[in-house]
């Protein structure tokens, strides 16, 4: 696994509250039996009803971050939502909070899920629309968003930092590596046995 | 022998493998339940690896979202959907997983169909790829919702990495007025602590208002703890856990059954119990609750108006101004006679055999509005089979409901069942989402089983409580 240290790349903003994983990817595109093909549906009702919505705008097109509001990815655990976000072509996303199934499922994909402060997602949103092209760095080693000369703190749980930053953020290998471990564990649970 | 561990931390320590290096715990899994939905890139994330199931007998599936619930013959007009069914046929034949598919008379919804067949059990760790796992923690059992890749985990080594969420009690006791039901209760708790209000927290409900819950009822509180933001809800086994268990197909015979209950009992939380966090509510200050917005938090009392947006903290309002434009309603308007188009009675919310039975209460001997097209979606086929037993399709069919075969239905957008255009639904389900419904501009109103089923019969929202005879309430 790669080791991620930061994601340098320019931003989308969607600085709204309460996005929910319906919203993200609707349910219809759950229909299929791999996630290939959810970046194009990323978004698809909400960016029917709202024309300008950023994810349809063409400054917005190479973005690899996303600026997102409080609770973001609530709802649904379909990992076709940050699938889908993927193959658009996010690699992280900075919002004021998230949901935890969404989280978890981020850090898992090895994408950063940061939170930062009302104030520093407002600042960054106000450079973004001035200065689409503009750059941002989200440095976990020094839990920092760089955005030319200026600087902002964010947070990240350690345990999903320490997942993503030593490359061990897709846990199956690790578990696998406990096999007998496991069902020793197995043996001291009554109902694993019948009760008996 | 009285101990301050909770339920959560004793079946926690239980699961625990070990500590990893991120610092998550590795938990073993109990029992792990899959769908169509959220298995098929599990399996395939198995064969790239040439990987096997470790448990197979601790994993069960079922068909649900995609599943028609007009005609479940096969195959499936719908390509996408059989190719889903096939999918995950293949994939429980080449594992060896136990599939409850539409031929298996214990199909329906997965968080119906577990404890229904005494899958679910007190003191287990159970997940699956569906947020509303949460469900199964009304028997005492840490439940959660995990992502694909998850699944992948539990089913290749039985057990997953997790960091241990805090634990909150919320303690509600006194007695709830006649017509308000568990449904309410749970919105009501969602509406005073917001969507967001549980992240990083296990709920434990507790306190007289959930001692004297059914089962069913406890199962609708703790589905919806996920709306609420926690991690996972559950409640305390007792008595009424025990007696719901007794008998059924999966649950411990015999000997064996008398054991289990014992370590059913001794895993509740104690008096001395610690908790990170206790909220507290009076039974006496919930109405019957229904949600007005496009997040389950967005709630009023069935007699309240919408409070108006200045009411709002700044900060919130443009999400509020936001939901009265896509609910295209008004602030300050009642929510009481809001005119509907759709009624649903239905979901792992609301479609276990209690809910159709007090649902069917409020239909007997009236008719479905003319406006209305209303259905009733049985959570499972044996729920079906025990209603059509007590006569209670007549009395929806009568009354002029559709009766459908079991799945999620309308709840979601992934069968045929949807909303069209920007049509209102009064629902029993629980997620009042944009779109969620199957219509990018179908628009929510959940609300108890027994109101849908009144609005359903005067075409708008409607205070149950006076539809309901003095001895019926
Ligand atoms: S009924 Fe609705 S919420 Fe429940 S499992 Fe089915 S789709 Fe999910």
């Amino acid at each position: 696994m790669n080791q991620i240290e930061s994601i340098t790349g320019t931003c989308i903003p969607l600085l709204l509250d309460d996005i929910d994983t319906d919203r993200i990817i609707p349910a219809r595109y759950l229909r299929c039996v791999t996630f290939e093909g959810l970046g194009e549906h990323a978004f698809e009702d909400d960016r029917k009803q709202d024309p300008e919505h950023p994810f349809d705008k063409p400054q917005f097109q190479n973005a690899s971050i996303l600026l997102g509001g409080r609770n973001f990815g609530c709802g649904s655990s379909r990992e076709h939502a940050p699938q889908s976000l993927i193959r658009w072509g996010i690699k992280a996303i900075i919002a004021e909070s998230f949901a935890e199934i969404f989280f978890g499922n981020c850090t898992g994909l090895g994408v950063p899920a940061v939170c930062a402060s009302r104030d520093t997602l407002e600042a960054l949103d106000q450079t973004i629309h001035n200065q689409p092209e503009q750059e941002l760095t989200v440095d976990l080693l020094t839990m920092k968003i760089k955005c030319g000369d200026q600087q902002f703190d964010c947070t990240l749980p350690d345990n999903a930092r320490a997942a993503l930053t030593s490359g061990t953020y897709d846990f199956l290998a690790q578990l696998l590596q406990s096999e007998s471990e496991i069902k020793e564990q197995a043996a001291g649970v009554p109902y694993f046995s019948s009760f008996a | 022998m009285s101990s301050t561990k909770n339920l959560f931390d004793k079946v926690w320590d239980l699961h625990s493998v070990k500590t990893l290096d991120s610092g998550q715990d590795q938990l073993l899994i109990g029992l792990h339940l899959i769908h169509e939905v959220t298995s098929p890139q599990a399996f395939e994330m198995l064969r790239e690896r040439d990987l096997k199931v470790m448990f197979p007998e601790r994993t069960i599936a079922t068909v649900d979202h995609i599943v028609p619930t007009l005609n479940q013959t096969r195959p499936f007009a719908d390509n996408l959907a059989e190719q889903m069914m096939s999918a995950i046929e293949k994939s429980c034949r080449e594992f060896g997983i136990t599939l409850l598919d539409v031929n298996d008379s214990r199909q329906g919804i997965v968080h119906v169909v577990g404890p229904e067949q005494g899958l679910t059990q007190p003191g287990m760790t159970i997940v699956c790829g569906d947020s509303h796992t949460s469900t199964h923690g009304a028997f005492g059992s840490i439940a959660l919702g995990i992502g694909t890749s998850q699944v992948a985990h539990v089913l290749a080594t039985q057990t997953m990495a997790l960091g241990r969420p805090k634990v909150r009690q919320i303690l509600i006791n006194g007695e709830l007025g006649p017509g308000v039901t568990a449904k309410d209760v749970t919105l009501y708790i969602i509406q005073k602590l917001g969507v967001q209000g549980g992240v990083g927290y296990a709920y434990e409900y507790a306190g007289e208002v959930f001692d004297r819950m059914s089962m069913e009822e406890r199962m609708t509180v703790c589905n919806m703890s996920i709306e609420g933001g926690a991690r996972c809800g559950y409640i305390n086994p007792d008595q009424t856990t025990i007696d719901y268990l007794k008998g059924r197909p999966c649950s411990p015979q015999g000997d064996a059954f008398e054991k289990a209950a014992q370590w059913w009992l001794e895993l509740a939380s104690g008096p001395d119990a610690k908790f990170d966090d206790v909220v507290e509510f009076d039974a006496a200050d919930i109405e019957p609750t229904v949600t007005w917005g496009i997040t389950p938090a967005q709630s009023v009392g069935v007699s309240e108006n919408l409070a108006p947006i200045s009411s709002y903290p700044e900060e919130e309002q443009t999400l509020i101004k936001e939901a009265f434009r896509y609910m295209e309603l008004e602030e300050n308007q009642p929510i009481k006679g809001q005119k509907i188009d759709v009624a649903f009675i239905g979901s792992c919310t609301n479609s276990r055999i209690s809910d159709l039975r007090e649902a069917a209460k409020v239909a007997e001997g009236r008719h479905v509005s003319e406006h209305v097209r209303a259905l009733v979606v049985p959570g499972s086929q044996l729920v079906r089979k025990q209603a059509i037993e007590e006569g209670l399709d007549k009395i929806f069919i009568d009354a002029g409901f559709e009766w459908r075969e079991a799945g999620c239905s309308m709840c979601l957008a992934m069968n045929p069942d949807k909303l069209v255009g920007n049509e209102l639904c009064a629902s029993s389900s629980n997620r009042n989402f944009k779109g969620r419904q199957g219509s990018p501009t179908g628009r929510t109103l959940l609300m108890s089983p027994t109101m849908v089923a009144a609005a359903a019969i005067n075409g708008c929202v409607t205070d149950v409580r006076e539809m309901l005879s003095p001895a019926t309430v």
